[in-house]
């Protein structure tokens, strides 16, 4: 009996340590906020270029983190990206014609919207929609668009050399 | 040639016929499953057997290579300047890789050959054919509760052997390399997903189902001889081991 009780108290120990991992492992590493739910409130913003922007990427503004990026879809009525945008109940108080912006974190960081405030004395609501937003710099543009300035230059330049 | 095809046909039939005796048995084993659970002192013990005392081993092993991994993770991001994202990498790879293969074939070695062996030497000392005379079931009474015993371990088991491998990769990296802590929580919470701890429980639920049918499947088909006992010890290791590395690469596949 009594190495029997040994035996129980041993087992349960081992799984309640495994369940505790597997707990620490999904609440502490992951980004999962437990409790927010459907708390907040939902704004749209239509951008020209979503660049790698994904579901779940932090909506920011001046760096504190007010929101999730909820769903990116095609609308067709503008030819644009809509971007739906889950904001903290908490965060009120951004006023109406504040602007949106796609940035990257870092050099190879993951791609947040940062909000710039505006000057508005009405606040964004939910279901509004932002108008003022700047799109994702694409990397392969900017560099294309060097190159050819590069290429245009020196073409001139050796033109002038050469008659 | 044709008794090198000969050959090659016995090997193929052998091979057919072995695949079709682990399927039957482990559709036997699924069917007394639910009336074994109902019965769960005897699972509990198993439990207990491959799991909790597989626990010191696996803490260890898992101690030292997340130390490894800090160790080696700092020194590949430092070439890059991205020392920050130790904590990212060791957790991606300990979550998805490192966790459930190693601590499968971990299992394999401690628990699996106690279960083979054991399993064999019962079959050897006619104790299985003595429960078959008395009318009970062997493969409900003794080999089911070491099944499921297994199966309810490898995931426990790997889930803790994550948590301290990331403890020893931030241990290193953070204490002794100097990368900054937070940066190791952060940019790892910010990174990693749901998902990806997803993936590692789903790979270590495979393994154990296949570690442990290996294990009791070689036990309970052992020769009854000393040589018999030994050869199932021996081939549950080797194809538990094989069977893991191949089921990762098709799980990874699949999940990714």
């Amino acid at each position: 009996m009594r190495q029997t009780r040994a035996i129980e108290l041993g087992t349960g120990l081992f799984v309640l340590l495994g369940f505790a991992a597997l707990f620490f492992l999904v609440t502490q590493i992951t980004n999962r906020e437990f409790g927010l739910g459907d708390a907040g409130f939902r704004v749209t913003a239509s951008f020209e270029q979503v660049g790698g922007l994904k579901p779940g990427a932090p909506v920011s503004m001046s760096g504190v983190t007010i929101g999730r990026v909820e769903r990116i879809e095609y609308d067709f009525s503008q030819y644009k990206a809509r971007v739906t945008m889950r904001i903290d109940r908490r965060y009120d108080r951004i006023p109406e014609d504040s602007d949106a912006a796609i940035y990257t974190a870092g050099l190879l960081g993951g791609q947040y919207i940062g909000i710039g405030p505006g000057g508005s004395e009405t606040f964004l609501a939910d279901g509004d929609h932002m108008e003022f937003t700047q799109s994702a710099i694409v990397l392969e543009n900017l560099i294309s668009k060097f190159l050819f300035s590069r290429a245009a230059e020196q073409g001139a330049d050796g033109a002038q050399e050469t008659p | 040639m044709p008794a090198l095809l000969r050959e090659l046909g016995v090997s193929m039939h052998g091979a057919v016929t072995a695949l079709g005796a682990y399927a039957l048995f482990a559709a036997r084993l699924l069917a007394g499953t639910p009336r074994a659970l109902l019965r769960p002192r005897l699972v509990i013990e198993q439990v207990h057997n491959a799991g909790a005392l597989s626990l010191v081993i696996v803490m260890l092993s898992g101690l030292f290579v997340g130390m490894v991994l800090g160790l080696q993770g700092f020194d590949l991001l430092e070439r890059f300047g991205s020392e920050e994202s130790l904590g990212t990498a060791a957790a991606l790879g300990l979550l998805k890789e490192l966790g459930p293969v190693i601590t499968a074939l971990l299992f394999a070695g401690r628990a699996g050959t106690a279960l083979a062996s054991e399993l064999g030497l019962m079959r050897a000392t006619d104790q299985i054919a003595a429960m078959e005379m008395m009318a009970v079931d062997p493969v409900r009474r003794v080999v089911l509760p070491r099944f499921l015993g297994g199966v309810i371990s490898m995931p426990l088991l790997a889930a803790v052997f994550s948590m301290i491998g990331l403890f020893g990769a931030q241990l290193v990296g953070v204490q002794l390399m100097g990368v900054d802590q937070g940066q190791f929580w952060s940019q790892m919470r910010a990174t990693v997903e749901l998902g990806d701890v997803m993936e590692g429980v789903v790979k270590s639920c495979v393994f154990g189902v296949a570690c442990s049918l290996v294990a009791v499947y070689e036990g309970f088909h052992s020769a009854p001889t000393a040589e018999g006992v030994g050869r199932a010890t021996t081939r549950t290791v080797v194809i538990s081991s094989v069977l893991v590395l191949l089921l990762d690469y098709l799980l990874t596949a699949a999940l990714l």
